[in-house]
């Protein structure tokens, strides 16, 4: 074979040429292969995973936020409502200025600087597309003045949604309780998919007891978003598919309550000015009837989420308190109010009959003790028995009794009248009271010497002073106990249930609690006759009240001790500071025959049972019998 | 071989009107039916995937016009004038080269460009031509395979373009002229002991390399290899491409349809990565006759290669398709997560000027080549 090193031979060029494509060619056929494989696993196998990673990114939940059941009263008179309210919202991605923007709504007097400081709070963590609430409620006038000047705010911007309203404003705020905006502690308690498009949360009251029932199951519909989270267009199928996946919420449910709005406001207007409670109970079901505690205010302001820091510390600061509900979280001594209960542990122990009389002469001493307990009648009452000792509220024959039935008896009776426990109403913030007793005392204080009980304490409890506390709601639960002789019932205001779309009710029936036996049912009657005449008869503290009553009632007055007067002083009610004065108090069931309702009153530092407080019970209960005559 | 070819030389009066304009304009007709096919289509994706915009569409068109006049002025070139421009073309790339990077220094980040007044263009578009041309050039006249002072000299001629290029810096067009540079010595017979050393200690050398290599080119690496494990950064673009194809399916979600792309979830949609865009809306059957189209214009370029009249045509030809075939390779397995991503658009379907002008070039040599065949060697 020849080898001409410098000639090129083009057959065996052409030859490894061919060679090197055909190789070539083989890879690439194999690289394209690799290609196809990928594709086919990618589209074919696992296309399943990455339709629904497709469909995860374009579709986004939004969640849609139920409707807030509705609160009536007993005759059916909305008492919390959902209205329509014009928010201003601001978009920040249309706002080039936004700095300039807030500085022309607060020349419009639409923001002020608080407002403008819980924009920046609530913008942050927003996309720049979503509106951003600077205002839940606009009146009409601030309405009027935005419409004008919207063309210079480009970005800011009018919704409408739903507010928690409350048409009769203060009446019953401490029952209905407000909702509030949502708080970052309030996310902690709640699951926070249930409130994914709540604003607002029962706060106390009814409102925040029946939080659950209220709020309703939120909905959620998807849209379709951008890589930006943006809503864009749905068209065609994929707009249908995304109706068809809509899911509307289930409104909460709407409540019924015992209360009657009428009564309600009769008794607020009776007590208004005045600090103080109104608790009217029907004695035959438990059901609150009434229930005030003065001063109050306006809900509405919470739920429009429109209150400043200053009004709500104004609010929280006020000397009145106006938030505390002093009907079921204010104690107070029961005063003269226990002693028809004394009387029962007497009669029931046989401490005392109904015949016994003893002599009252102005003060009582423990034998072998100096010291006097003094009767609020200077001079005493003379000879007198259980009867007038309740009708005229002697307080000397109450001390006597107190000390024949010791501590532990007057326990074991007011116990089981439910002293010192909670009643278990359906509302957030109850306080039980205190009831003492020897068990209690050891173990409420730290002293060894403050551990044992006192024989002069026993004294004072007979005339409910001393340690005793009760709530006012605690003291017309009692004094429905005694109108029923007995017959106890958990007090309560939610009564029904209504379903917001079928409109179906359904309602909870009265719970009954252990009742008060006694040995014999004829110390029921004893009692109701002293405690008629103590508004029947002229002797009694209540004449005055139930004087010219188309309808007979019972009842009893009291004073609660704020500021103790010392041995040797007088208690004048002029020269004492009023915030020193006696709590004034008042109870009373009526009609006597076949109780229906029970009342009970306390004015703060009303002075004199009779004369503050029994007014209130006569106009509450007038308003209630014109409306339910035998 | 080369006689039994003899006979697809028919004469003139034997064709039909088309096939004498095209033979006249020195066209070949399967691999222009199979470049406009693809252009098309490439219109359609990128008129789904731009947002709809008629006038996105209407630039690209202008391109792929300017592109096949190009295609048509080399194809009348006969290749002899093509191989004597040769190292000229080179030479003048490498000039043009030096001056971007001397000129670009200055100007931050457009060491790319190169701004003759009337027009911009990237002197590297031109070296991916001029560098196979020059290797062709050198072997023209050589033995082969070739002896080890020519892969000496054609190690330099390739290496220098590349790393001038790689320091502008652009990786991925360095990569592919040197891919382009030794596919053509691979075509002219290197030896396959030589190939498999290379490649064998390329692969030794992986493990020493990522020792030397940065934390951030790691992480670079480690994303390609596992791009869940950086969702919003490097990740986020391959696991957005594999999800349209994944989702597309086999049929796709139809034209105008594909939500990755309509909603922005999938970047460079109408550059780098609209073949996801192609495989979300026209599914498994779409990238497959996208796929055959292409893989058809490499195997004609092939073809041509094998038919090449002479070892400068030969080598350039087989040069020119097969460096098409990994531009392909390269995109797709970049969008499909089979490669990293470094940045090739799709050829002929991505939306871009420059590299499209570049191509057309490329495959109107293919043509010259073809169509200024004479029967006999010379």
């Amino acid at each position: 074979m020849l080898r001409h090193e410098p000639l090129k031979d083009a057959w065996a060029e052409q030859r490894l040429f061919n060679n090197r494509i055909f190789w070539a060619f083989t890879g690439l056929l194999l690289l394209t292969g690799l290609l196809i494989s990928r594709l086919i696993n990618l589209q074919v196998v696992e296309h399943q995973r990455y339709a629904d990673l497709s469909h995860g990114n374009r579709i986004r939940i939004q969640p849609l936020a139920p409707t807030r059941g509705i609160i009536f009263d007993r005759n059916g008179i909305v008492m919390a409502e959902n209205l329509p309210a014009y928010q201003m919202v601001l978009i920040p991605e249309q706002v080039s200025d936004l700095d300039g923007t807030l500085d022309r709504l607060s020349e419009l007097k639409l923001i002020d600087e608080q407002q403008r400081q819980r924009f920046f709070r609530r913008k942050r963590g927003k996309r720049s597309f979503e509106a951003v609430p600077l205002r839940y409620r606009l009146n009409d006038e601030e309405l009027a003045r935005l419409s004008v000047h919207r063309h210079e705010l480009p970005g800011v911007d009018i919704q409408a949604a739903l507010v928690r309203s409350y048409p009769l404003g203060s009446t019953a705020v401490h029952v209905l309780g407000y909702v509030g905006a949502l708080s970052e502690s309030d996310l902690q308690r709640v699951e926070t998919s249930r409130y994914a498009a709540t604003s607002h949360i029962g706060k106390i009251g009814i409102e925040g007891q029946y939080e659950d029932r209220l709020h309703g199951q939120p909905g959620h519909r998807q849209l379709l978003v951008n890589a930006q989270g943006r809503e864009m267009d749905a068209r065609g199928e994929a707009r249908e598919e995304l109706l068809r996946n809509r899911q509307e919420p289930v409104p909460g449910s709407d409540l019924i309550l015992s209360l009657d709005s009428h009564l309600q406001a009769v008794a607020e207007a009776a007590l208004a000015g005045r600090r103080g409670t109104v608790v009217v109970i029907d004695v035959n079901n438990g059901d609150i009837l009434a229930l005030v505690s003065q001063p109050s205010f306006d809900p509405n302001r919470f739920s429009a989420g429109g209150m400043s820091n200053e009004e709500y510390l104004a609010l929280q600061n006020d000397i009145d308190k106006p938030l505390f509900n002093r009907a079921l979280s204010g104690t107070y001594p029961p005063g003269s109010i226990v002693k028809p209960f004394i009387a029962l542990a007497g009669l029931e122990y046989r401490a005392v009959t109904p015949d016994h009389s003893i002599f009252c002469e102005g003060y009582y001493s423990i034998p072998g003790n100096e010291h006097r307990y003094r009767d609020w009648k200077k001079e005493g009452h003379g000879e007198i028995n259980l009867h007038a000792a309740i009708t005229e509220s002697c307080d000397v024959f109450f001390y006597m009794l107190a000390m024949e039935l010791g501590i532990d008896r007057i326990h074991a009776m007011l116990a089981d009248f439910g002293f010192g426990q909670p009643t278990g109403v359906d509302l957030p913030g109850e306080k039980s009271g205190l009831l003492p007793s020897r068990d209690w005392k050891r173990g409420a204080f730290d002293r060894r010497s403050e551990r044992i009980w006192f024989p002069g304490e026993t004294v004072i409890t007979g005339i409910g002073q001393g340690y005793m506390l009760v709530t006012p709601l605690q003291l017309t639960h009692f004094t429905a106990t005694l109108a029923t002789r007995g017959k106890r019932f958990k007090p309560r205001l939610v009564t029904a249930f209504r379903d917001p779309l079928s409109g179906q009710i359904t309602e909870i029936p009265p719970q009954e609690l252990a009742p008060v036996e006694l040995a014999d049912d004829r110390y029921w009657d004893d009692i109701h006759r002293a405690m008629g005449a103590v508004m029947n008869t002229p002797r009694g503290t209540g004449w005055a009240v139930a004087l010219g009553a188309g309808y007979k009632m019972a009842g009893k007055s009291g004073s609660a001790q704020v500021f103790s007067v010392g041995q040797d002083e007088e208690y004048d009610e002029e020269e004492i500071d009023e915030r020193l004065r006696d709590h004034a108090l008042f109870v009373a069931f009526a009609p006597m025959e076949n109780p229906q309702i029970a009342i009970s009153v306390l004015v703060e530092n009303g002075g004199s049972g009779g004369r503050a407080a029994g007014p209130v019970v006569r106009r509450v209960f007038d308003a209630w019998f014109e409306e339910h005559r035998q | 071989m080369i006689f039994s070819e003899a006979e697809q030389f028919r004469p003139n009066r034997a064709l039909s009107f088309a096939g004498r304009l095209l033979r006249k304009l020195c066209i070949d007709g399967p691999m222009l039916i199979a470049l406009l096919l693809l252009a098309g289509a490439g219109l359609f994706v990128l008129y789904s995937a731009g947002g709809q915009q008629v006038d996105l569409v209407l630039r690209q068109l202008l391109r792929i016009g300017v592109a096949l006049a190009a295609l048509l002025v080399v194809a009348q070139i006969p290749p002899k004038y093509l191989r004597m421009w040769s190292p000229w073309l080179y030479l003048a790339g490498m000039l043009m080269l030096i001056l971007v990077l001397v000129t670009g220094a200055s100007g931050k980040g457009a060491q790319r460009w190169l701004d003759l007044g009337l027009f911009r263009f990237q002197p590297a578009e031109i070296m991916k031509l001029a560098v196979p041309m020059m290797a062709a050039w050198v072997l023209h006249s050589r033995r082969l395979p070739p002896d080890a002072r020519d892969l000496l000299k054609l190690l330099v001629i390739i290496m220098l373009p590349t790393i001038l290029i790689a320091t502008q810096p652009d990786l991925g067009t360095a990569l592919l002229i040197c891919a382009s540079g030794i596919l053509l010595v691979m075509l002219a017979g290197l030896s396959v002991r030589f190939i498999l050393l290379a490649g064998g200690l390329a692969m030794g050398a992986l493990p020493v390399l990522w020792h030397f290599m940065l934390d951030y080119q790691k992480q670079r690496v480690l994303t390609f290899l596992n791009p869940e494990t950086d969702p919003l950064g490097s990740g986020y673009h391959i696991i957005q491409s594999k999800i349209a194809i994944g989702s597309g399916g086999v049929f796709g979600k139809g034209w105008l349809n594909g939500s990755q792309a309509h909603l922005e979830f999938l970047p460079e949609r109408s550059t780098d990565f609209i073949f996801a865009v192609l495989g979300e809306e026209f599914g498994l059957l779409g990238l497959l006759s996208m796929l055959i189209a292409y893989l058809f214009v490499v195997s004609r370029g092939l073809y041509i290669a094998v038919n090449g009249q002479d070892t400068y045509c030969r080598l350039l030809a087989g040069s020119i398709s097969l460096t098409f075939f990994i531009y392909v390779f390269v995109n797709v397995g970049m969008v499909t997560g089979l490669l990293p991503v470094v940045g090739i658009p799709l050829p002929l379907v991505s939306y871009g000027g420059t590299s499209m002008v570049t191509l057309m070039v490329g495959f109107g040599m293919l043509m010259s080549f073809q169509s200024h065949r004479k029967l006999l060697p010379t």
